[in-house]
């Protein structure tokens, strides 16, 4: 399969701490790219370099070079590579809009206003996501009505709207009960299919679940990247072997 | 004293403390309110004043006040909102920023007088306004120009923080996410600081007193280059200037404008009120 997202020895600070050191890893078209680790280890970091959201805090700074599609993402208009790689946060942040308002604002942002296109969208992202049986008939309610599973999935539906290429996911699930859970990880499986999919998780089942290759991450360093399989069956660093058997973390 | 005494005591000082500062609220309303009671009438809030203010009614100082209030308003919720925008939302945490911001807390606290001293230099003579509406309504607008920058600031600041990153995660600008995800929901704040503005407005004496007041005028102003009465200052000019005023007209005035000033407020916190139902953050 061939590289989506390239990252060369990337380094990332908040003001004068360093929360990742010397990166390097690539990520491939369609697959679903697990990040473990304990808190404090750089996932989250990562993942909000990828389409800059790190760049809003003011004390950040970084250093390497992240490509998507071999392009520089420094060299990309933002706003356009905040479209093609979004963002699932760990809490569903519903926009106070309603479902509808929710789903269409990324495409109106970036000029889409007749009403045929969308309606289209709306329900096309909703399909995706799995949630259009559920609303379709109150599409014009407020989305905070929504119960948090079908909040976490409008907010997967809000990215799917805006066409992306890569969808981030934060710790997605981190809020959600057993069976929201399982919804939104099935979302994931297909949704692999046609994008590709980074997934942060403090829920180390969850990243055996899900992944296609799994990378481990402590204290802002990469220990091991791999399949799946192999990190979690015959990891060939200790640290790994201890945290995915829950020794610590 | 054991702690339960100790206690009762404590409540009961505070409690009275309580009382004290509403009683003279209710003195004010309750004497005013008497004594101006019967002079209210159709004639004396919508006639001109006549033989020597003695008779007639009120009606240029009122509406004088209202074009000084409207005046003040056009020219400083623009620039009051458009930059506590700039001071919340694009504004860097240095040393020039927090100079404004003290700036701005400082700028309330400037007594009122000085305002009619800056406005009489400033723009009647300097900017050659002369001693008129636009004068007097730009010097009340300075004047409120803090309580509406803190009050929009305020309400932008309690807009989630989550909106903004939601927003700018899906693509938009940071204009776009100002406009679309965060203004809509301080509007309802920066609405309150409005009011509470006007409120402040209407009834301060000193502003417009070298910038825009008349002491008698037998005729409304035409333009906004000419003087006009108003309230606050036709209040003092009956109650001190000119003696001989019945009491009842002088007692009447100082109600219409303590009823303006009232409704004002009163305007400011049901809306407040309404919207925070409304809210569902």
């Amino acid at each position: 399969m061939p590289t989506h997202i390239a990252v060369h020895d990337l380094c990332l600070h908040y003001g004068d701490t360093c929360v990742l050191r010397n990166l390097s890893l690539e990520i491939q078209r369609n697959e679903i790219f697990t990040i473990i680790g304990p808190a404090n280890s750089g996932k989250s970091s990562f993942l909000q370099t990828l389409n800059r959201l790190n760049d809003l805090h003011a004390d950040f700074r970084k250093t390497g070079k992240v490509t998507l599609a071999d392009v520089d993402i420094d060299t990309i208009d933002v706003e356009q590579l905040r479209a093609r790689v979004g963002i699932v946060f760990a809490l569903p942040f519903p926009l106070p809009l309603s479902i509808a308002g929710n789903i269409t604002y990324g495409p109106r942002m970036h000029g889409v206003h007749q009403k045929r296109a969308l309606a289209d969208i709306v329900e096309r992202s909703l399909r995706e996501a799995y949630l259009w049986d559920e609303v379709k008939d109150r599409l014009h309610l407020p989305a905070m009505n929504l119960s948090g599973g079908q909040q976490q999935r409008l907010c997967i539906a809000r990215v799917l709207a805006g066409q992306p290429e890569v969808i981030l996911f934060d710790e997605p699930t981190s809020g959600l009960d057993p069976i929201s859970t399982a919804r939104v990880e099935e979302t994931m499986l297909v949704l692999c299919k046609r994008y590709t999919i980074i997934l942060v998780t403090n829920n180390v089942a969850q990243a055996a679940r899900v992944g296609t290759r799994t990378a481990f991450f402590l204290m802002g360093e990469l220990v091991e990247v791999g399949a799946t399989k192999d990190v979690f069956t015959r990891p060939s660093d200790p640290r790994t072997d201890e945290y995915v058997t829950g020794k610590f973390g | 004293m054991n702690v339960r005494t100790q206690q009762r005591v404590a409540v009961t000082i505070l409690f009275l403390c309580t009382v004290l500062v509403v009683l003279p609220v209710l003195i004010v309303l309750a004497i005013i309110t008497y004594k101006g009671m019967s002079a209210l009438s159709f004639e004396f809030i919508f006639g001109m004043p006549e033989n020597g203010m003695n008779a007639g009614g009120i009606f240029p100082a009122l509406l004088g006040t209202i074009y000084l209030v409207t005046g003040a308003v056009l020219f400083a919720v623009p620039l009051g909102v458009l930059s506590a925008i700039y001071l919340v939302e694009y504004s860097k945490d240095n040393a020039v920023s927090r100079l404004i911001k003290l700036a701005i807390v400082n700028l309330a606290g400037v007594p009122s007088v000085v305002y009619g001293l800056f406005g009489l230099g400033v723009f009647v003579a300097f900017f050659g306004f002369g001693v008129s509406i636009l004068s007097g309504s730009l010097t009340l607008g300075i004047m409120i120009l803090p309580v509406i920058i803190t009050a929009s600031r305020e309400a932008l600041e309690s807009v989630p923080s989550s909106f903004r990153t939601v927003s700018f995660s899906l693509g938009a600008s940071r204009w776009q996410t100002i406009r679309h995800a965060v203004l809509p929901h301080a509007l309802p704040g920066i609405l309150t600081g409005t009011i509470l503005g006007l409120g402040r407005a209407s009834g301060e004496t000193a502003p417009i007193l070298f910038t825009v007041a008349a002491f008698y005028l037998p005729t409304l102003p035409e333009s906004v280059f000419d003087q006009t009465m108003a309230l606050p200052y036709h209040l003092y000019v009956i109650s001190t200037q000119v003696p001989g005023i019945r009491e009842d007209f002088r007692f009447g005035t100082a109600l219409v404008l303590l009823l303006l000033v009232l409704i004002l407020n009163l305007t400011a916190i049901i809306l407040r009120y309404r919207f925070r139902k409304k809210k569902r953050w």
